[in-house]
């Protein structure tokens, strides 16, 4: 897995502009609430898939920290490393691959090296009633499937993934992200598409994952780290040890996420 | 400018908000240009997916126009001209496509044309499948702008007095030959407006089509679709692709304007 | 026999009933005068089957048109030509393509079309606009244009809705003379709605008098002109008609003042003199056989040479007096005045009954 495609400087004033745009949708629900004066805040910056898992840890967070409040805002990965990369108020920002978080490392956006907490395992997921008797992934020959496209992270598993699996069929579609892939599923408008196991668990008992042993290694990694700019840099090193430590695995494990710990690639 | 000399200027409290709605307009537009990394331009110009994306883009709205023009006239026709019960209701119907989020268009297009949809399903039986397909792509269009342009033409229709239907009728003209020969060539200038309203539009769709179409380079991959999927992975290529798009339809949109308003206006 | 066009139109509106007798032959031209809303614009799209009749008939040359209980013919296909006050030319088509409108739509290829429709832009003085679009010719171009867009189909019934009501004194005097030579060349019945009592006497040979949606008075233009039977044919004539009930050589008008006439004569009665015949003063007229009115100026205008003034009694009484007298008698609306007539002036004649 070499995402290489990368050519662009996340500096650059393109960035810049998109990430202001970004920045103008997102900051009504961001860190600018006022609050009192003795409450603590930490402002968390996660992929999208992390949405339920991260919600929970944030609940447990507060619980645990006295007078500290957890503000989650929840982009795709990119969106967010744009974000962060040109100042976005964050303190933890975490990712679905490691390409984006490079950009904030690159961007000396972060405090710290980066550390991987989960793993996304790619999934293949079928509607319920599994209309075209998908059993694995040699099935996808000849059938109506999605996956995302070549560009985002899931569509490069998905297409190496397929390569190794020997299906020539070509998707009906390259999704332009995961949810929508899993959309087309859940509308019965694809036999079967190429999902995170996070994902299925989302999609609740409407979408079957069938299992595959070929896409084992076809996962991508979830780094987190502790921003440059965070005014509470203990508060957020604490946040990340929580997604490390069992209480945080558990959370991450029922929301379909697997360990991502010894599996570090470079 | 001859009727501005001769009742004096323009007053200034037609003019600031005139100028404020002006600048609103052209200042995102001209800062896209200015941000738009040129060094690419070349490239990306000769690049296949750009290219066919671009055509895919030209060709579908174009023949949702051609759908609209042939379905809408008369439906806008029927709206302005001809009394019957629920007319008010039958109006409203027409333009509620207009306040759909586009996503949820596609997701009811999906529902009346996908695999188990109402139209979809039997069309399935008989071996026809519309979504993933260019077919998928034009109806996703004239779904979005079909309202448009029959909002447009009936107004258009409704301030070409009806005297002029009793006019012909009396010279002996038939209903057909009163709406191609009186009707639609008095209603011209509305009925272009509604073209090129509905044809930029269709430029411009992307909730439907990538719903209910798809997104598959060549097939269902618009310059809208294109440039969604570069901005998650390279924001200066999708700078770039909208650039070229704007230029695409300011050039389309003036050629016409030469070619037809010159006409028109007299 | 009946009459070539032989019409009872018979349209029941909220606003009023229009119920009217209506009977001509070839080469008649038809003035339908009234007031507004006497229903003679509804009598016009009666005939041309714009509105459907609700009972009566419509028949031309023996076909019919409307039997007035729901069969009738398509305006289509009724020989009608129109022509409007405002001329409703097709903007996007030029002269000749206008007038050339009605034979194509019935048929006749386009060459042969555009030659008939030449021909009577020729004939009505604007052949060298024929490549124009109404835009860019004048009102009075395009009232002949449209002339002779009605024109061109042949009709058998030709309805003209006030052509000249929009038109300047001058280009509507030159357009009169045009509808003079050519409607009686019509091969059909020409109906004229107008609100000028010149188009009248000049143009038409017949005359409806339309009231409250009922035929008030038919004659001749001359007959109507001399005997008008109602108040607004009186006004558009020019003259004043008072009705009242005559006993020897007086009337007693509606407001119980008595009128001294010259002429015997019993029961209901119109009185009818010119303005010229009323003189103003500022005193009280003596002279026993003169009848005096006071009343209010309304207006004062010029009319012709003379400055015509009118009087809120008896109501809508004019006067036409020379400038001189009107400035030395400092005749402004508002003003009192003494309006008195002579006896010889006035004419008296019986009201007819035209309910049959």
């Amino acid at each position: 897995m070499s995402p290489a495609l990368n050519r662009r400087q996340p500096g650059s004033p393109a960035v810049a502009l998109l990430a202001a745009l970004a920045l103008t949708v997102t900051a009504c629900g961001g860190a600018d609430d006022g609050g009192e004066g003795d409450e603590r805040r930490l402002t968390v910056m996660a992929a999208a898939s992390l949405t339920e898992s991260f919600t929970e840890l944030a609940d447990r967070f507060e619980a645990e920290h006295e007078g500290v409040e957890v503000v989650t805002s929840f982009d795709s990965s990119a969106t967010l490393a744009t974000q962060v990369a040109s100042g976005a108020p964050a303190d933890v920002v975490a990712t679905a691959d490691r390409r984006t978080m490079q950009m904030m490392a690159d961007a000396d956006a972060l405090a710290e090296e980066p550390v991987v907490f989960a793993r996304n395992v790619l999934t293949l997921a079928v509607p319920a009633d599994n209309p075209a008797d998908i059993k694995g992934l040699a099935d996808l020959q000849g059938s109506e499937f999605v996956v995302c496209a070549p560009a985002v992270p899931c569509g490069a598993l998905a297409t190496e993934a397929l390569r190794g699996a020997g299906v020539t069929t070509r998707p009906r579609s390259l999704e332009v992200d995961v949810k929508a892939v899993l959309t087309k599923v859940l509308l019965g408008e694809a036999d079967a598409g190429l999902v995170y196991a996070s994902d299925v668990v989302a999609a609740g008992d409407r979408v079957l994952a069938v299992p595959s042993p070929e896409l084992t290694e076809a996962a991508t990694d979830y780094p987190v780290a502790v921003t440059a700019d965070s005014g509470e840099p203990d508060l957020a090193q604490e946040f990340v040890d929580l997604l490390r430590s069992d209480e945080g695995r558990r959370v991450l494990d029922e929301a379909g996420f697997s360990s991502g710990e010894g599996e570090d690639q470079p | 400018m001859t009727t501005g000399t001769r009742l004096g200027r323009a007053p200034a409290h037609l003019l600031v908000p005139a100028l404020l709605g002006l600048v609103f307009l052209l200042v995102p537009l001209a800062a896209l240009v200015a941000r738009t990394p040129f060094r690419g331009l070349p490239q990306r110009l000769t690049d296949p997916v750009v290219l066919d994306a671009l055509w895919l883009s030209l060709w579908t709205a174009t023949a949702a126009m051609a759908i609209s023009l042939v379905v809408g006239l008369p439906l806008a026709w029927v709206l302005a001209r001809v009394d019957f019960p629920g007319r008010s209701v039958v109006r409203v119907a027409v333009t509620v496509p207009l306040v759909l989020p586009p996503v949820v268009a596609g997701v009811a297009l999906l529902s009346a044309f996908g695999r188990s949809g109402v139209i979809g399903a039997p069309l399935r039986d008989l071996g026809i499948s519309i979504p993933y397909t260019s077919t998928a792509v034009v109806l996703a269009h004239v779904f979005v702008a079909l309202p448009f342009f029959v909002v447009s033409v009936e107004g258009a229709l409704r301030a070409t007095s009806r005297e002029y239907d009793e006019v012909a009728a009396a010279l002996g003209a038939g209903r057909g030959r009163t709406f191609f020969r009186v009707t639609v060539p008095m209603a011209l200038p509305g009925i272009v407006a509604g073209l090129v309203l509905g044809w930029a539009r269709s430029l411009g769709e992307f909730g439907a089509t990538i719903t209910f179409a798809g997104n598959f380079p060549g097939i269902t991959q618009t310059m809208p679709l294109a440039v969604y999927e570069a901005l998650s992975t390279d924001p200066e290529a999708a700078l770039t692709l909208s650039f070229i798009m704007l230029v695409a339809s300011v050039l389309v949109l003036a050629l016409l304007r030469e070619r037809w308003f010159g006409e028109i206006a007299r | 026999m009946t009459a070539f066009l032989d019409a009872h139109v018979v349209v029941r509106r909220p606003e009023f009933d229009l119920d009217a007798r209506l009977t001509a032959e070839p080469g008649d031209v038809v003035a339908v005068i009234g007031p507004n809303g006497a229903g003679k614009s509804t009598l016009v799209r009666a005939l041309a089957g714009l509105v459907p009749l609700d009972a009566g008939h419509v028949t031309v040359g023996g076909e019919t048109w409307d039997d007035g209980a729901g069969r009738a013919l398509d305006v289509r296909e009724r020989r009608t030509g129109m022509v409007f006050q405002r001329q409703l030319l097709f903007p996007h088509l030029t002269a000749l393509d206008n007038v050339a409108f009605g034979p194509r739509s019935r048929g006749v290829r386009r060459s042969e079309a555009r030659r008939l429709a030449q021909g009577w832009l020729d004939r009505l003085g604007v052949g060298d606009l024929a490549g124009r679009r109404p835009a860019h010719i004048s009102g009075g171009q395009a009232q002949r244009v449209s002339i002779a867009r009605a024109l061109a189909t042949d009709p058998r019934l030709l309805l003209l809705d006030e052509p000249l009501a929009a038109l300047d004194v001058g280009v509507a005097m030159a357009l009169r003379v045009e509808l003079a030579r050519h409607l009686p060349g019509v091969h059909g019945v020409s109906v004229l709605v107008t609100h000028d009592a010149l188009d009248t006497l000049t143009v038409a040979n017949r005359v409806v008098v339309l009231d409250q949606g009922r035929v008030a008075q038919v004659g001749t233009p001359h007959e109507v002109a001399q005997e008008p039977q109602t108040e607004h044919v009186a006004r558009l004539m020019g003259l004043n008609v008072l009705r009242g009930r005559s006993s020897g050589t007086v009337v007693r008008l509606a407001d119980g003042t008595d009128l001294v006439t010259a002429t015997e004569a019993d029961g209901e009665v119109n009185a009818c003199f010119g303005p010229q015949a009323v003189s103003l003063t500022h005193e009280e007229p003596v002279g026993s056989a003169r009848n005096h009115f006071r009343g209010t100026i309304r207006s004062v205008v010029p009319h012709g040479s003379a400055v015509r003034v009118h009087l809120d009694n008896p109501a809508g009484l004019i006067a036409d007096v020379t400038p001189a007298s009107a400035a030395a008698l400092d005749l402004v609306p508002g003003r009192r005045v003494w309006a008195a007539v002579k006896a010889t002036e006035v004419t008296v004649y019986a009201v007819r009954d035209l309910t049959r």
